[in-house]
Order: structure tokens, then sequence, then C-alpha cells
């Protein structure tokens, strides 16, 4: 059995197994992210009752806690990858890194931004130099860095190393994040919902949560496959099947104009 | 293989090395790390002199008073612990409730700190008004409880 495994491992590890798998594999996460988010909306503004304190401001937690935990998941993932990355030197790794970043910016900003809108009627403000939001800030600013980083060097190989150690080290603000509302005095309040406690939340508000949760899951998945794809292409050109799948064409249109 | 091992003993070394260099920093920095002191902090001087710093807890229960303009409020912040009274001038946050956590930005001057800015801290607890109904009744029941066991000692 793990010798079966390792061997898929390897297999999915080489860019031309990998493209076609993701290729596959690209709508069924799409179908499952638009349906779960039809459902985790509908059930955070229908279903879920109204807060017995904030009103309806708070439904606003459908995107924002999903997208913060996405922020942070994402760039455990990413990190993860760096270190295969690194360690492993496999292309795939990471090409899987660079491509998760863009949507772990996408997710941090949106929780932010979402997280001043919902401050403003809330506590009074939409911003404040707390623990939870400057160390979420600078989860913002290390995607940012990764990202530049990477596209400041142009030999992809060396871009992939540098990035990665910045992508290793970044690591370290995850766990600050996360316990910063139990280590600090903030304004942030605590978990509502943390593994091995019994969730602080009515059940439809939390169910509509956990849908859009898997929602943004199953999207983060296809838009990071959909940009892994096209990085093997532009980082394989050089090999025969990347040439036969996109080259072919053009060769005929080359003949074409000498004939 | 066994460069392979090298390179992630390597980075598990470096990562570990990393972690307690970060744990010893945010240690170091704990204090400043803080958006507020308690009534205790300020009681007992831990506070910084002369200039504005954050006081937060939970507004006193009945403390709090209007002025007749109808903007300036006094009211009480307590850790359960101590209590100071805060005076602001000022529009409230809506979540502001006695009973509720407050973070309050000012300056203490005779005894009284004087903010200018009041902030209303959220709990993590969400839920529907029904239920929050149910759950009050239910403490106002299990009080008079209490309070009838006491009586009939």
């Amino acid at each position: 059995m793990a010798f079966k495994n390792s061997i898929a491992w390897y297999y999915f590890s080489s860019p031309k197994n990998f493209y076609p798998m993701a290729g596959r594999l690209i709508p069924w996460f799409w179908a499952l992210s638009i349906t779960l988010l039809v459902v985790g909306l509908y059930m955070g503004f229908f279903v879920a009752p109204t807060d017995y304190k904030q009103g309806e401001s708070y439904r606003i937690i459908f995107i924002h806690v999903p997208a913060a935990w996405m922020s942070m998941l994402i760039y455990l993932v990413m990190a993860g990858y760096a270190i295969i990355g690194l360690a492993w030197k496999l292309r795939m790794a990471e090409m899987m890194a660079s491509a998760l970043a863009p949507t772990g910016a996408m997710f941090t900003f949106l929780a932010l931004w979402t997280g001043a809108f919902w401050g403003k009627p809330t506590w009074g403000t939409y911003w404040v130099w707390d623990a939870r939001l400057t160390s979420e800030l600078i989860l913002l600013f290390l995607y940012i860095g990764y990202i530049s980083l990477q596209s400041a060097i142009d030999d992809p190989r060396r871009a992939a190393r540098a990035s990665a150690l910045l992508a290793i080290v970044g690591v370290i603000n995850l766990p600050v994040i996360y316990w910063s509302v139990t280590w600090w005095n903030t304004l942030h309040q605590g978990a509502s919902v943390s593994p091995g406690m019994e969730p602080k939340m009515a059940s439809d508000m939390l169910t509509a949560m956990m849908v859009m949760t898997f929602a943004f899951w199953t999207y983060t998945i296809a838009v990071v496959l959909m940009r892994v794809r096209r990085t093997v292409l532009e980082r394989e050109n050089q090999t025969s099947w990347v040439k036969a799948l996109v080259g072919a064409p053009k060769e005929k249109s080359s003949e074409g104009e000498k004939q | 293989m066994k460069t392979r091992h090298k390179r992630m003993a390597f980075i598990l070394v470096g990562l570990a090395g990393l972690a307690v260099a970060a744990g010893l920093v945010l240690n170091a920095l704990n204090s400043n790390l803080a958006l507020y002191i308690s009534p205790s902090d300020v009681k007992a001087g831990n506070m910084p002199k002369g200039t504005a710093f954050r006081l937060g807890g939970m507004v006193v229960e009945g403390s709090l008073k209007r002025q007749d303009d109808g903007l300036t409020v006094y009211f009480d912040v307590s850790d359960n612990v101590e209590t100071v009274t805060v005076t602001y001038t000022g529009i409230l946050p809506d979540l502001f409730k006695e009973g509720t956590g407050v973070v309050t930005q000012g300056k203490m001057t005779d005894g009284l700190f004087r903010a200018s800015e009041v902030l209303a801290k959220h709990d993590e607890n969400y839920m529907s008004p029904e239920v929050a109904e149910m759950l009050e009744k239910g403490e106002k029941a299990n009080q008079a409880a209490a309070a009838a066991a006491k009586a009939s000692y």
C-alpha cells in the first residue's frame, strides 16, 4: 500500500503527468466550489438567525472567518511545498508553492477588508493595531514579499529557492496570528470555533460558515491548479511534450507560410 | 537520498532556531504587544505616565451616567479586582453596553481616566435573540433557585 502510494507520488511529481491530471480535476473542483458557495451564501443570508447583539452585521463572518482561515492554511501549504521543493528539488513542488501565493494574498486581503467593515459598526473603528490585526497584516506583506521576490529573479530555479526560504521563515507568523488573541490583550475577540472545544455559535451559523469554508477550499484548489498548469507550460516549454502540446498548431501555420 | 535528508535536516534545524528566536523576541515584546492594560495595572501604577494609553475591562453594571449635554458620559471599568472611572465626550459605539467589554484610549488625570476614544470589545459568542433570551431566563431562574436555597437554610 505504502509502496503503491509512493509510486503515485513520484508519478505526479513529474510535470508531464501532473498537467493532464490537474486538467481533469479542475472542472470538478469548480462545480463543487460554485455549488457550495451558493448553498453557503443562501444559508448565511437566509437560514442563519440574526445575532442577539450585533444584529445583521455579524453576517460578514460567513466570508471573513473562512477567508482568514484560508489565508493561514494556504500559507502553511505553500511553506510545505517550499520545504519539499528545497529539500527534494522537485520542480512541481516549487511551482505549486508559487501558484498558491496569489490566492493566499487575496484571501488575506479579503479577511482584512471584511474585518474592517465589520469593525466599524461593532468596535467603533476600522482598524486598531492589536496583535491579531497586525500579525494578519504582516501575513499579507509576507505574501506580497514572496510574490515580488519570485518575480525579481529571472532564473526560475533560483527564484524558487530564494522565495522558498522567505516562505519558510514566515511560518513563524502563523502561530502568532492563531494564538494572538489568547497570548495578549487584543480588541479582536477569541476564537468561537477551535479544535477540541464546543463552538460558541448557533449551529445554523456554524454550518453556513463551514460550507463557506469548503467553498473557499475547493475554489482555491481549482484556481491554483489552473495557475500551476500555466506555470508548467511556461517553465517546461523546452520539453518535447509541451512542444507537442502547444507547438503543433504553430508549426502547421509556419508550414503554411512556406508554401 | 543522503543529500536530500541532509537538506531536510538543515531546514528543520533552521526552523527550530527561528522558532526559538521568535519566541524570545515575542516574550521580550510582551508588554508592548498588549493592546490595553487593566484597571489593576493602573491602580498599581504600571502605566505610561503623562502620555495616553489604552485601558480595557468590563463596564460595571449600573455605572453609566450621562450628563445633561447628552454626549458626556461617565462609567466605571473593572477587571473584577480594581475599578477605574472613565469619562468620555462623544458617540459611543453601538455595542457599548453595561456588563460588556470595552477598550478606551486616554489619559489619567486626578484619578479620572479621560478617554479620547471608546471601542466596544465583542466576545466570541454568536447566537439568535431567542436563544439569548432563553439563556438569560435560565440564568435568572438559577439565581432565584440559589436565593431560595440560601433562604431555606
